[in-house]
């Protein structure tokens, strides 16, 4: 530290003309008060120099008055005394006394002057914390200030980074403040500095190029040009790969949702229109598992993992005893009897609990991102998500190829009569089945209530694109459902940033629909003469 | 010729004599009755029944597809709403400079959206005849490409169900971006008058109700000619053997594709006479719960009978208007009750509840013991 | 005005509804040739270098045990089914892979499927006015009516296969055996030049056997017929030629007397029935 110390007085010394500090003076036995009253003066030139002299004083609180002056905190009291205002409360402002640091609960608007700051010194200000932050020994201090020193460096700070940089240890560290250091040489017009920035894919660096790209001398703005098409180059790289992951998330989102599908539809050959609502079920659970659990959201939605798959099972039971099973043999009719159970089921939860959408609390550990480069961060939820969907996937194929049940839903849906005659209770089997898939329709619930809002409609606006993926992936196919799915997410994202959201959907039911009649039995069709039929 | 082979037929002339009766049993309790008379129909009432024959015309429509020919249909709102359209804009142009932007051309909403121009896709919209034969055309080139491609490559049952959802679904969502120029969200509407006539008074109301019902009666017989012609039963073949009607020579393909656009062809139709009658066409029309509740209207009627469409189609439209008014709540539930009862209790609709009566009825008085003879659907 | 009556002429034949065929050529031998056909379903090979010829008015049984491509043959002659190669000639003009089921009914094969299929909804009178060889387009459809001398043919062919008082009936309350026969008179109604017939005996008695090849023996000579079956008794009782079918191709071919005294075929399906 004494070494920095020294470093820092070297450089300011000679601009601040700087007074010496004062030990102990005749008002307080703490310096801390002569600091803080030398800010406490009209001109903002004499402010500048009081900051200096802050930053210079090796304080321990030095970091929390100038984060309060730059946030407008820090404030004068009628007696003289300097507090720290922690909040609000009505009218008055909660504040702490600035030297002790002890709360002195809440004073009246009116009884205190706040110290004044103008733009300037706000730069100033925000270039000394990181300073300050950048000596910290806490090592996420000193990358949080490193992130935020990019492109925010000025003459004084990057007199003073190439030092640091030889003491600096940590890796992340060093390379944003080189990057940083980086930018301000090239906005100084430094030909050398350009090839550090060529591989950068910050905002700030571009900007810096573009700049310098612009500039009079014409070897720096060949260069710069250069490492502009390299960045660009880059770019597209980082841009497409977000496109993918975009598009694969939304892809999981679609697989989990036609999964249960593919199941009902596709194994058993029964039309669910009531799929949709099956999965706004299962959102609904999770909602109500964190009305159960107040404040422990991360909890309630492990939770209504299982919860929802037996409240979205248990009612698709429900439905197949209840209708389905009078129908076998008359798809269409299936159809329409399913879509009046989806209509009830809406109305239904409009009616109990309310038309209008609940939202769903987000854990913590579920929100935020996770930063690839500068470019390019992924966030958290989504990635979540992706590895539920093929979490859910895995178990399902697992289910029908390694399991009993599996093996009799199998023999069930090829042969239902010679399954029967085997001692296999078909009934039985057909009941599990669409339990299964139903459950997993609340397992894309529970999924979705992460993503949007949990609304009675929530589930009318899967159901056909739930659909698109079965019908496209080959009905009766997992695995094409699978692909289908992911693809048909990727093709959308691909399509939208030049034909917006809706008419990217549109493009993409047109291209469905041509496709099935281009091949009526999707990517993976079942061969055989039992497919004829 | 075969189109009047239908008039040979009883239950052709029992509908026909129910609707013509009805029809004029309106005109003359609206007209002649007095106002404050308890008979009295008024112009609400002939408005809203002009609405329910143009729904009844849809019903027929779905039913020639549904009924004969095996196709089930999710997306035939889509045809009705672009028959719709088609008639909305023709009377959109008709408002001429009386708008609340006063452009002598431009529909209001396009010049709201600084639009300097018409669209070319709007030329010719100013000419009823023009009109009249887009409400035709469109849906039914709709219908043969559509209905092209996925015949011909064998796509039938559940699978053209979803697909004629996605269809209409796809259309629901272009016609709500307000770029495709035909008034985005709000539709077309604020319509002043259609040949002339303004479209707000009661006698141009009961006009076009008389008109519905004369278009319904038309639609009617085609559909009827239709089905007792060869190519009818043709149409069951396929709906119940399509390979085997394929071993026989027929192209399977070329007579759904046919039969399915002279049913969009109707649709259109009825779309077209139901817009003037409600003021206003949206993308609402385009949604797949409507094209689905159609299916209902025929499903409760009875399939395969054309009149049980009829049947259906004002029953299940006057309980909406019942339960809107009473308990609208309850509308949704009533509704997807139907579907589930319909479908499990009902398959063959009040029109075959009503043919079985007749035929125990006949049963008890003829021959005890006859056979259990029914014909299968 | 001349010009519109021309148009409404129920009468009239379009030119472009002329069924663009020329007869089926036959002077140069066979009327069906199947060459080297093979096809598989996902890596199994139901057939596999299947040759057969058929001549012109032949009655031929085709036997062999399940599973041996019979069914698959017939998907394969009337276009159901596209083989993965080899060739399908129906006389000597017309390649049949490269039509589509209607075409190949137009031309003149008719077939009769395992299960007996009409249609259930129509009457008996009417299942046989569809089969009736005629233009079979859209319009002519639509105003076809119905004529004295249609009505005789649908009469003489109700006589031939015994449903003269049933034929107001809807067909789906005929039994089985009579829904067979009901398909054997649509096949004649067709008049094909060659009869394709899968198990026309499956489930009937004994008597409804004898009419049955009474009624296939009489349309040999001028159709050719080609009888897939199971029932032995039944082949001896008709079949002049018999091919066996193993695997997907031709085991032997002969007289049943000759084929059943062929080692390899008793092997492989009269020995195990046997």
């Amino acid at each position: 530290m004494p070494l920095l110390l020294m470093l820092l007085l070297l450089l300011w010394l000679p601009l601040a003309q700087a007074e010496d500090l004062p030990s102990a003076t005749a008002e307080s036995d703490d310096t801390g008060l002569y600091l803080l009253q030398t800010l406490d003066v009209a001109s903002f030139q004499d402010k500048a120099e009081a900051i200096r002299l802050i930053v210079t004083s090796d304080d321990p609180r030095a970091r929390n008055w100038l984060s309060a002056l730059l946030e407008g905190n820090l404030q004068r009291e009628r007696s003289g005394r300097f507090v720290l205002v922690e909040g609000t409360s009505g009218r008055d402002l909660l504040v702490s006394d600035a030297l002790s640091g002890e709360a002195l609960g809440a004073i009246n608007r009116r009884d205190l002057s706040r110290i004044s700051i103008n733009n300037p010194l706000r730069n100033q200000l925000r270039s000394a914390l990181a300073l300050i932050d950048l000596y910290s020994s806490d090592l996420n201090l000193r990358r949080a200030s490193a992130e935020r020193l990019i492109g925010e460096v000025d003459a004084t700070l990057a007199a003073v980074l190439p030092d640091f940089l030889d003491e600096e240890t940590d890796r992340r560290v060093h390379q944003r403040l080189s990057l940083a250091l980086a930018i301000y040489r090239v906005e100084q017009g430094e030909l050398a500095a350009v090839e550090q920035l060529s591989g950068s894919l910050h905002s700030r660096a571009r900007v810096a190029l573009t700049r310098a790209q612009s500039s009079d001398d014409a070897q720096l703005s060949e260069a710069a040009r250069q490492a502009l098409l390299g960045i660009e180059q880059k770019l597209k790289l980082n841009r497409a790969a977000e496109t993918l992951y975009f598009g694969l998330s939304m892809g999981s989102v679609l697989v989990l949702a036609a999964i249960g599908l593919a199941i009902t539809f596709g194994v058993m050959g029964v039309i669910n229109m009531a799929h949709g609502e099956l999965i706004m079920l299962g959102a609904y659970t999770t909602w109500a598992m964190q009305q159960l659990l107040p404040g422990q959201p991360g909890l309630a939605l492990l939770l209504s993992i299982p919860a929802g798959f037996m409240v979205a099972g248990l009612t698709g039971i429900a439905i197949e005893r209840g209708v389905i099973q009078f129908l076998k043999g008359r798809p269409l009719e299936t159809l329409l009897a399913t879509f009046g159970i989806s209509l009830i089921l809406q109305q239904l939860v409009r009616t109990v609990i309310s038309p209008l959408n609940r939202t769903v609390v987000t854990p913590e550990w579920m929100s935020g991102s996770i930063a690839i480069n500068d470019a390019l961060s992924l966030t958290l939820n989504r990635l979540y998500i992706m590895a539920f969907a093929l979490l859910v996937f895995a178990a399902l194929i697992y289910i029908l190829r390694r399991t009993r049940l599996g093996l009799e839903v199998r023999a069930v849906t090829q042969n239902r009569n010679m399954a029967r005659s085997m001692g296999i209770r078909a009934t039985r089997v057909d009941m599990l089945t669409f339990g299964l898939g139903s459950g997993v329709a609340g397992l894309a619930g529970v999924a979705l209530s992460q993503l949007t809002n949990v609304g009675p409609n929530l589930g009318q606006a899967y159901i056909i694109d739930s659909f698109m993926v079965v019908v496209f992936g080959g009905v009766g196919n997992l695995w094409g459902t699978l692909v289908a799915g992911m693809s048909l997410g990727v093709i959308n994202q691909i399509l939208e940033p030049w034909a917006g959201a809706v008419l990217a959907k549109i493009l993409v039911l047109v291209f469905i629909i041509l496709f099935i009649q281009k091949r009526p039995r999707g990517l993976f069709p079942q061969k055989g003469r039992a497919a004829g039929d | 010729m075969w189109l009047t082979q239908p008039l040979y037929e009883r239950s052709t002339r029992i509908f026909l004599g129910v609707l013509l009766l009805a029809m004029s049993l309106v005109t003359l309790l609206h007209l002649v009755v007095p106002a404050d008379h308890p008979l009295h129909v008024s112009a609400y009432t002939v408005n809203l029944l002009g609405k329910y024959l143009s729904y009844a015309l849809l019903a027929v429509a779905v039913d020639l597809v549904w009924g004969y020919l095996g196709i089930l249909s999710l997306g035939h709102g889509a045809f009705f709403a672009l028959g719709g359209y088609a008639m909305g804009m023709y009377l959109m142009r008709q408002i001429g400079d009386r708008g609340v932007y006063g452009h002598p051309e431009l529909p209001d909403f396009m010049v709201f959206l600084n639009w300097d121009a018409l669209p070319w896709y709007w030329l010719g919209f100013d000419s009823f005849w023009f009109a009249a034969l887009m409400v035709l055309l469109v849906p039914g080139l709709l219908a043969f490409a559509f209905g092209y491609l996925a015949f011909r490559s064998r796509v039938t049952g559940v699978y053209l169900s979803i697909m004629t959802q996605a269809l209409t679904f796809a259309l629901m969502l272009a016609f709500f971006r307000n770029e495709m120029g035909f008034g985005g969200n709000n539709g077309l509407t604020d319509f002043r008058d259609m040949l002339g006539f303004d479209l707000r008074t009661d006698t141009t109301r009961l006009v076009l109700f008389l008109v519905t019902g004369l278009a319904l009666a038309i639609g009617y017989l085609i559909c009827r000619a239709i089905v007792t012609s060869k190519l009818g039963r043709v149409c069951v073949a396929c709906r119940d053997a399509e390979a085997r009607t394929r071993f026989l020579g027929y192209r399977v393909e070329r007579v759904q594709l046919s039969v399915f656009v002279v049913s969009a062809m109707l649709a259109g139709v009825a779309g077209a006479l139901y817009v003037p009658q409600v003021g206003i066409i949206n993308p609402g029309e385009f949604s797949p719960l409507f094209s689905i509740e159609i299916v209902i209207w025929v499903a409760l009627g009875g399939r395969a009978t054309l009149y049980g469409a009829v049947i259906g189609a004002l029953l299940v439209n006057y309980a909406k208007t019942w339960f809107t008014g009473v308990m609208p709540d309850a509308w949704l539930f009533a509704l997807g009750a139907m579907f589930v009862l319909v479908t499990v209790l009902l398959p063959r609709g009040i029109a075959g509840l009503m043919h079985n009566l007749n035929e125990r009825r006949r049963r008890v008085k003829d021959k005890p013991q006859d056979d259990q003879q029914e014909l299968p659907v | 005005m001349n010009f519109f009556k021309q148009l409404v002429d129920r009468e009239r034949v379009f030119d472009f509804m002329v069924p663009q065929q020329s007869p089926v050529d036959v002077r140069h031998g066979p009327i069906l040739y199947l060459e080297d056909v093979s096809v598989s379903f996902d890596g199994f090979r139901a057939i596999n270098k299947l040759n057969l010829t058929i001549d012109d008015g032949e009655l031929r049984c085709i036997i062999g045990p399940n599973g041996a491509g019979k069914t698959t043959m017939m998907d394969i002659i009337t276009g159901k089914t596209r083989p993965d190669e080899g060739s399908v000639w129906f006389g000597s003009r017309h390649n049949l892979l490269q039509m589509n089921e209607p075409d190949i009914a137009s031309l003149g094969i008719g077939r009769k499927f395992q299960k007996p299929t009409v249609f259930e909804a129509l009457t008996v009178f009417q299942n046989l006015e569809l089969a009736r060889a005629t233009n079979k387009s859209i319009l002519p459809t639509l105003t076809e009516r119905m004529t004295g001398e249609i009505q005789d043919r649908i009469d003489e062919v109700l006589l031939l296969i015994g449903l003269k008082n049933l034929h107001r009936q809807p067909a789906g309350i005929l039994s089985h055996g009579q829904k067979q026969w009901l398909e054997i008179g649509m096949l004649l109604m067709q008049k094909p030049r060659l009869l394709l017939v899968d198990e026309p005996v499956a489930g009937m008695t004994e008597q409804e056997m004898e009419r049955t090849a009474e009624l296939l023996t009489g349309l040999a000579g001028q159709q050719s017929v080609v009888v897939v079956e199971h029932d032995m008794g039944f082949v001896r009782s008709i079949a002049r030629k018999v091919t066996v079918l193993h695997q997907g191709s031709v085991l032997a071919e002969g007289s049943m007397d000759q084929v059943s005294s062929d080692p390899r075929v008793i092997e492989v399906y009269l020995g195990e029935e046997a």
